[in-house]
């Protein structure tokens, strides 16, 4: 690649970090497609995105973790190769990820010089490393008892004592992993005057995030990422919340699926103040109401992590609910186990289709009828009919356009694509009345993208009523009869698509309730 | 276009063939062989002598033939049964004890039951699956209820089955017979099983075994709860998601697991000792030994037959070099636990395909 040291720039603001036309591929992906960031010195810098946008990709290839496969690094103007972490901190680049790199048993300061090489010999020397991080810690705002052990700690203290470990080491550029999806609003506060101080200091912070408050609180430039694309830099000041949202979700329709009007049928599924708990025990979903009818999509759009997969949970049978009910007539679904449910009728396409919907290491004929096996079309007498389940799954893979060798090919060996029309085939199967596809074409492919879109759509047209969560607001936009906003497990409104427009729906994901919006 | 230098690559291989895992054990025993080689080096003893000696033990006789069966018997039987449990994810570190408590119950019933002689083998065997069972069912409820971890409650359940026999033996069920030694009395002779005429080859475990061997793999490959054991065992969260109880499952596998193991435990008192006495000297570490069987069978059942026949003539080489070459019978464990370093490290070679050498150019 030709040198281009001194990148023409228009601006007298020296420049921290420049990553151009950076390429990172992962197996059957493009996490990065020539992405171009430039960070100027003493800036917070937000990188917006969806989950998947190739955020922390970028920032991993920027901190020595990966190599990118095409591109170039340059840092304060100088090209560089940025070959692991180490070389990262050597030239003062540290990095806090989202789950943090400590020892538990160790306490702070010893955290914080582990792997250097302080001290005389084989001994280290606390007394002086003790002065260096209550220095920092007073500067920076950052307190935290050095002589403490880690496990003892809350969650936002041993961020402090990463970002503390990152300060000792010289860090004059600190990249921020979405910091604030571990903390209390009140550990947000003080985290964000930390990094107030830390620019003013002189330090340029990168800050990874996806959630447009932050944004507009924290940062002063900002770049959207996109399907592995930047899509766009902007000051801060200079935009709004709904343009960050239109950017991040992407306003362009690619896709054109034909859509016939619908046909509402009865009512299927009405839910009823919906409450239940996370993997942690806190408030996922608190009081959801909507209902779903036979024949219609019902769109659930929202910024990740505010109780969509929850609720797909509990609708499955997969996570209880704490309060509520969900009535699939004649039956309360938050009482029936998944397998009940699946019985009742109900179709589940997981948001994780590799790690739940399907066993890689078992045959396509077996993933297939993963939920059909004690059926007696595929099972007599306890055993099992393997003829029966071959035929299945020679229709499932022509009707679905499973690409593989054969039946017996184990389903690990299948491109994303083949795998969710495994899953659909699979879910479709038995006619279902009641959907919930979530995340239904992430990561797929163009093609594979809109076969599953059609899929969806031919199912509505059938009578099926579908709840599909996706935060691919284009998705929710094309498929949809009615948008539900969801925001920190709440509906912030549903809207019939016709009257929906991008901006509503993007401040009501922020948080905004519909009467305040149209209002 | 660059070019990314990658000293070695590792690509993941979702379905490895029969061929290959075959290959790759058959290499991990080769250096499990050398490493022992050098062992014997170490006591000046020449390495290829010592395997020529131990092959010509094992095989070059009738004796030494029947001897390497009889010593596979309670292997077989019990691998049989951890490779069911492993399937199903549970690490069923406890066959020692399982197959122990199976012999406390066969000499139970064989001692004070009196049970009329056609009936009192069967009964036998039936008490000793019961007992194997309940002692692996323990564990299995303790980790799908409450997630306590499987390889420390069955290991320490060990101790208390050993413990328990010592007590048995030393206490209520001393024999009045034995002169004070503790050992139970001799069983009565309709609690002796036929043996394979002038050998010490129990018929009815080796039997059981070899049945079990065929009956599990059609179990585990062709019926349904076969099924749901391999998706419980390959992805529980799969498992969950298709509405499989993964507690089942597991008190199901463990069933079949602990029994087994408690069959063996009745077939070497039954068949061998016609007492229970030291338990150290019944158990002879089959327990632990069978995991390496199991390990090595691949996950499959019928192979278990082949693997816990190396393993008897392993166990057989042990007697032979202590023999013929004056050389510690414990040189056996070294040269299991040889075989098992080498069979996990193995492992990654088995799921991962490693390469050396500069990566293509993706673009």
């Amino acid at each position: 690649m030709e040198k281009r040291g001194g990148m023409a720039t228009n601006n007298s603001v020296p420049l921290a970090v420049q990553l151009s036309g950076i390429v990172k591929r992962f197996p059957g992906v493009i996490a990065n497609d020539g992405v171009n960031l430039i960070v100027r010195r003493g800036e917070i810098h937000c990188l917006l995105g969806e989950n998947g946008a190739g955020k922390t990709t970028l920032m991993r290839i920027l901190y020595g973790l990966y190599q990118p496969d095409e591109g170039e690094v340059l840092l304060h103007g100088q090209p560089i190769r940025i070959g692991s972490p180490k070389a990262a901190l050597a030239n003062h680049i540290g990095m806090v990820h989202q789950h943090f790199h400590l020892v538990p048993t160790l306490t702070v300061e010893e955290n914080i010089v582990l792997g250097l090489n302080e001290g005389t010999g084989p001994f280290l020397q606390f007394k002086k490393t003790r002065q260096k991080i209550r220095r920092l810690a007073e500067e920076y705002g950052l307190q935290v008892d050095p002589g403490a052990k880690v496990w003892q700690l809350t969650v936002g203290q041993q961020q402090r004592v990463e970002i503390l470990k990152a300060l000792y080491r010289d860090a004059d550029i600190l990249i921020m992993d979405e910091p604030t999806s571990v903390l209390t609003p009140q550990e947000v506060d003080g985290l964000f005057g930390t990094l107030r101080t830390l620019v003013a200091a002189g330090l340029t912070v990168i800050f990874i995030t996806h959630k447009l408050n932050e944004v507009m609180e924290i940062s002063d430039r900002v770049t959207v990422l996109r399907k592995g694309k930047a899509v766009a830099t902007v000051n801060t000041p200079e935009t709004s919340k709904a343009e960050l949202a239109r950017l991040m979700v992407g306003r362009e329709v690619i896709f054109n699926v034909e859509k016939k009007p619908p046909k509402l049928g009865e009512k299927i599924l009405d839910v009823v103040d919906l409450h239940a708990l996370n993997d942690r025990g806190l408030p996922a979903l608190r009081g959801m109401t909507f209902d779903l009818y036979g024949g219609e999509i019902l769109g659930v759009a929202g910024v990740s992590g505010n109780g969509q997969h929850e609720l797909s949970e509990v609708l499955t049978g997969l996570r209880k609910a704490t309060e509520g009910r969900a009535i699939l007539e004649p039956h309360d679904l938050t009482e029936c186990s998944a397998r009940t449910i699946a019985d009742l009728g109900v179709a589940h396409v997981p948001t994780e289709r590799i790690r739940v919907g399907t066993v890689p290491t078992m045959s396509i004929r077996e993933n297939l009828i993963l939920k059909s096996y004690r059926s007696s079309a595929f099972c007599k007498w306890s055993i099992l009919n393997e003829k029966a389940a071959y035929e299945n799954a020679c229709k499932a893979m022509k009707e679905y356009e499973i690409l593989a060798p054969h039946d017996g090919t184990a389903v690990g060996n299948l491109s994303g694509g083949n795998i969710q029309r495994l899953v659909l085939a699979r879910e479709l199967s038995g006619s279902p009345k009641f959907v919930v596809a979530a995340h239904p074409t992430y990561g797929l492919d163009v093609g594979a993208t809109e076969q599953v879109r059609e899929v969806l759509l031919k199912q509505r047209d059938r009578g099926a009523g579908i709840l599909l969560i996706s935060e691919d607001l284009d998705e929710v936009f094309q498929l949809s009869d009615r948008v539900l906003v969801i925001y920190e497990g709440q509906v912030m409104g549903i809207v019939p698509a016709e009257e929906a427009n991008l901006e509503e729906i993007g401040l009501m994901m922020a948080g905004s309730h519909r009467e305040e919006v149209t209002s | 276009m660059m070019k990314t230098p990658a000293w070695i690559q590792i690509d993941r291989r979702p379905s490895p063939s029969g061929l290959t895992v075959f290959a790759i054990s058959v290499i991990a025993i080769l250096f499990a062989l050398v490493m022992a080689g050098l062992f014997f080096e170490f006591y000046g003893v020449s390495a290829l002598r010592a395997y020529g000696y131990i092959i010509k033990g094992a095989f070059g006789s009738r004796l030494g033939l029947t001897e390497t069966v009889r010593g596979m018997i309670p292997l077989l039987v019990i691998g049989v049964g951890l490779v069911v449990a492993f399937r199903a994810l549970f690490w069923n570190i406890g066959a020692e004890g399982q197959l122990l408590m199976g012999a406390v119950a066969a000499s139970g019933i064989a001692l004070f039951s009196g049970i009329p002689s056609p009936w009192l083998i069967p009964a036998m065997f039936l008490g000793g699956f019961a007992a194997g069972a309940l002692w692996g069912v323990g564990p299995a409820i303790l980790k799908a209820k409450l997630g306590i971890n499987d390889v420390i409650t069955t290991l320490m359940l060990n101790y208390v089955a050993i413990y328990t026999v010592h007590w048995l033996i030393l206490g209520p069920w001393k024999g009045l017979t034995q002169r004070g030694f503790p050992y139970t009395d001799r069983f009565p002779t309709a609690a002796f099983l036929p043996m394979l005429g002038g050998t010490r080859i129990h018929l009815p475990t080796l039997a059981i075994g070899l049945v079990a061997a065929a009956v599990m793999y059609f179990v585990v490959k062709k019926t349904r709860v076969g099924f749901e054991i391999r998706v419980v065992g390959e992805n529980p969260d799969a498992a969950k998601y298709a509405g499989i109880s993964q507690t089942k499952i597991t008190v199901l596998a463990m069933v079949i697991s602990g029994g087994l193991a408690g069959v063996a435990g009745v077939g070497e008192v039954a068949g061998i000792h016609h007492m229970l006495f030291n338990p150290s000297s019944i158990a002879l570490s089959y327990g632990y030994t069978a995991i390496i069987v199991a390990w090595l069978a691949r996950r499959n059942p019928l192979a278990v037959i082949l693997t816990s026949f190396l393993f008897g003539v392993i166990m057989r080489g042990g007697d032979v070099i202590k023999i013929s070459l004056g050389l510690p019978f414990q040189l056996v464990n070294v040269f299991n636990g040889l075989i098992l370093f080498f069979l996990i490290g193995s492992e990654i070679f088995v799921r991962y395909r490693v390469r050396f050498g500069t990566k293509k150019e993706t673009a």
